[in-house]
This record gives structure tokens, C-alpha cells and sequence, in this order.
């Protein structure tokens, strides 16, 4: 069973995409701050991680430097889920290299379940 | 330090903090300040110098003159300054709150997303009635937060254009299709007209496809049920001429000139429809403008409007 990592604040936002991911028969393990994020990444080995920016502890940019910089966790594919829209967060976040970069209020949760599964099948 | 004062000195940058142009901008009215005060000064000196004996008391005249001047500069200078400030503040607020109030509607919208979808268990007929409302509801406030966002963008002048050549006729049919069902329910016909193969314009193929659709989406939210919609595109000189005609409730006469400000909403039109935000023209114009464009309108109240804008082709 694959295995997403959704790293976000708002536990609203993970206890509704976690009733549509695991329907799908995915297995979702979460963190609410940047730092337990990455810890969870290091100790879980998901196969996707869907992290947000703004995060309290460690920032969505931080958290994807360490998971790039780590050699546990660098193979491990990053969509980057946030409400920041500004041209110069989404290139940064890119060049740290994010797979994706996904704006939340553009997608439905369906429309959103649907990237994630995309992006799991492009790794096979 | 070194940095901090270059940049104090650098008027464009600090005037585009403010979100203001050159001849509003406090740094740029004080240097236009410094120089008249030093061209007076030496003025006054110079008549002085030629009709006046004493040089000692030309100096002092000289020397009051200048000062007044600068006093009286420094505090124009100052309440622009203030002015300029709270335009500033005006705009971050605006983009904070609406930046803000995106976080807690995704999660509303989320939360919509999975009742809708059944998988927390079936919805009943009259709660999906409801849980329609709120979808709809959610979406409106959705589209004016990013309205808002986007009208703060452009007032910040923060709005990068991705520049390239495009058909603005083949832009317009997208258009027309898109908004089809909402001219179906409406029961109009909008007709298109583009006689003449013309060139392609240069410019942020998604901003102006905005502004279409905004033009068009009035055109027939106004028009509703009585007569018809018409677009018309053609060269004019070097630039593409677009328009937007239709026979609805017009604009009256004294709503004409603030029409493309912001939150402006006209009198006869608030009568029938209270939704939207006032923000759609303003934006419009905003996109026009930062193409170098040109946007306007010719309107009778009870008679239809026609908004057409220009835009040069490379």
C-alpha cells in the first residue's frame, strides 16, 4: 500500500483529504508542524509528501531543503499544497525542488486526490 | 548603511513601495521641491545682484526667501508622506486580509467537497439542496477574495505579465464558449464579428482573457432576456480594436465616470442585482493599461452599453 505524507497545519484540511485518500487505498500519515514533518518523513518513508508553506516550527521551504539535503528522504517526490501564489515562492520552491506546486483554493478535494494519484503513478 | 541610503535615493523603487506614480510619490516631489527652491534662490539673486546696491541685504532676502520655501516644502513633502503611507497600508491590509481569509476557506471548502461527495455517508434530497447553497455561497466569496487579490496586485504594480504573441479572435471564441451556458440560461445570443484575418497582439494571454470574460459577463448579466450580444474585433492603425456591444440596462449619466473605479456598482443596476463585487472593471482597466493598452465605454442609460478597449499588436 503506498504511502502519503501530508505535512499542514490545518487539521481540517488532513481529516478531509484523509476520508478521500484513504478511499482511494492509500495509507495517510500527517504532521501538523514543519519538524515533525520531517522526523515522520525520515521514519516513514512515504512515497509522497504533500507539504504546505506556511508551517509553524519549521517553514514549508525549510522543510524541503532538510528533506532534500537528507539522503533517506531526497528520492522521495514533494508537492508543495499552499494558498501562496506569489511567482517568487512557487520558483523557489521548485528549485529547491518541489515535483509540483499546487495553489489549495484552485482545486476541489476530488480534483486534488486526482494530482496525487497521478504523481504516484508517474514514480512507478 | 551604505545599501540603506542608495535605496532611500533610488526614487523609482520607493515610490513603487507606495504603489503610486512619479508626480504623487513624496520622494519625487521633494527632490522637484529641492530643485525649484535652488532655482528661486539663485533667481532672486541674480535680479538682485542687478537692480539692488547692497549686496549684504540681497544675501539676507536671498537666504529668507529660500528658507520659507524649504520650510513651507518640507511640510508638503511631509503630509504626502503621511498620505502615501496610508495608501500603503491600505494595500498590504488588503492583501493580508485576503490572503488570510483564504486559509480557513479552504478548509470550508474541503469540508463541502467531502459531504458532497457521499463518502461520509449519503447525502438526503433536501440536504443537498442546501449543501448546494453553500457550495455556491462558498464559491462567490471564493472569486471575490481573489478578486480582491488581484485588484491589491495591480495597485502594488506586483503583477508579472508572461508576454507573448496570441490570436486575440481565436482568444474571443474560447471566450464565447466558455460562457455559453450562461448565455443559454439567459436566453441571449452573442454574436461575433471579425471580418479580417488580423495580426496576433503581444501580451499576458490569460490576463486578457480575463478581461473578455468580464466584458462578456456583463454584457450578459445586464442584458438578460432582451436582445442581444455583440463582439466585434478589427484592426484599427497598428492596433487591434475589440468590443463588446449589448442592449441592456445601460449606465446612467451620472454613474458614467466612476464606473472603472473600485467597489463602484451603478444605481440601476444595484436595483436588480445586488451580487458581484465592483471590482471587475477596475481590474479590467488595470490589466488594459499595463498592456499599454486603452479601455472605455460609450453607454445611454435604458439603451445597452458598448465597452471596447485597444491594444498594439507588437
Amino acid at each position: 500500500m503506498k504511502k502519503i505524507l501530508f505535512i499542514e497545519d490545518e487539521s481540517a484540511l488532513q481529516k478531509t483529504f484523509r476520508v478521500f485518500i484513504e478511499q482511494e487505498g492509500y495509507k495517510m500519515v500527517s504532521a501538523l508542524d514543519g519538524e515533525s514533518g520531517f522526523n515522520l518523513a525520515k521514519l516513514e518513508k512515504p512515497d509522497l509528501i504533500l507539504l504546505d508553506l506556511i508551517l509553524p516550527r519549521l517553514n514549508g521551504f525549510e522543510v524541503l531543503e532538510k528533506l532534500k539535503e537528507d539522503y533517506e528522504t531526497k528520492e522521495i517526490p514533494v508537492i508543495i499544497l499552499t494558498n501562496l501564489e506569489n511567482p517568487d515562492d512557487i520558483n523557489k520552491a521548485l528549485e529547491l525542488g518541489a515535483k509540483t506546486y499546487l495553489v489549495k483554493s484552485n482545486y476541489t478535494l476530488s480534483e486534488l486526490v486526482e494530482k496525487v494519484k497521478k504523481a504516484l503513478e508517474e514514480e512507478r | 548603511m551604505k545599501n540603506k541610503i542608495i535605496e532611500q535615493l533610488n526614487l523609482k523603487t520607493q515610490c513603487k513601495k507606495y504603489g503610486l506614480p512619479l508626480w504623487q510619490c513624496p520622494h519625487f516631489i521633494f527632490v522637484v521641491m529641492g530643485v525649484v527652491i535652488m532655482v528661486t534662490s539663485l533667481l532672486a539673486y541674480f535680479i538682485g545682484f542687478r537692480y539692488v546696491e547692497d549686496p549684504l541685504l540681497i544675501c539676507l532676502v536671498v537666504m529668507l526667501i529660500t528658507g520659507f520655501l524649504f520650510i513651507l516644502s518640507f511640510v508638503v513633502v511631509k503630509s504626502f508622506e503621511n498620505l502615501a503611507e496610508a495608501s500603503r497600508m491600505k494595500l498590504e491590509f488588503l492583501a493580508i486580509i485576503s490572503h488570510q481569509m483564504r486559509t480557513p476557506f479552504s478548509n470550508l471548502r474541503w469540508v463541502i467537497d467531502l459531504l458532497n461527495s457521499g463518502r461520509v455517508g449519503e447525502v438526503q434530497n433536501d440536504q443537498q439542496e442546501y449543501l448546494k447553497i453553500l457550495k455556491e455561497n462558498s464559491e462567490r466569496m471564493e472569486s471575490l477574495i481573489s478578486q480582491l487579490l488581484t485588484a491589491s496586485k495591480f495597485e502594488q504594480g506586483k503583477i508579472p505579465l508572461k508576454m507573448a504573441g496570441f490570436s486575440l479572435k481565436t482568444l474571443t471564441e474560447k471566450v464565447i464558449t466558455e460562457l455559453k451556458p450562461l448565455s443559454n440560461a439567459s436566453n441571449i445570443e452573442v454574436k461575433f464579428e471579425c471580418k479580417e484575418e488580423i495580426p496576433d497582439i503581444f501580451g499576458d494571454q490569460d490576463w486578457i482573457r480575463e478581461v473578455i470574460s468580464n466584458l462578456l459577463d456583463n454584457a450578459i448579466k445586464y442584458t438578460k432576456n432582451k436582445g442581444e450580444v455583440k463582439i466585434t474585433i478589427f484592426k484599427k492603425g497598428q492596433k487591434i480594436y475589440f468590443e463588446v456591444k449589448d442592449t441592456g440596462a445601460g449606465i446612467p449619466k451620472e454613474d458614467q465616470k466612476y464606473i472603472f473605479e473600485k467597489f463602484f456598482r451603478a444605481q440601476n443596476i444595484l436595483k436588480k442585482q445586488t451580487q458581484g463585487s465592483g471590482l471587475g472593471l477596475f481590474i479590467a482597466k488595470s490589466i488594459i493599461e499595463s498592456h499599454k493598452g486603452k479601455i472605455g465605454f460609450k453607454s445611454e442609460a435604458g439603451e445597452g452599453s458598448t465597452f471596447w478597449f485597444l491594444l498594439p499588436i507588437k
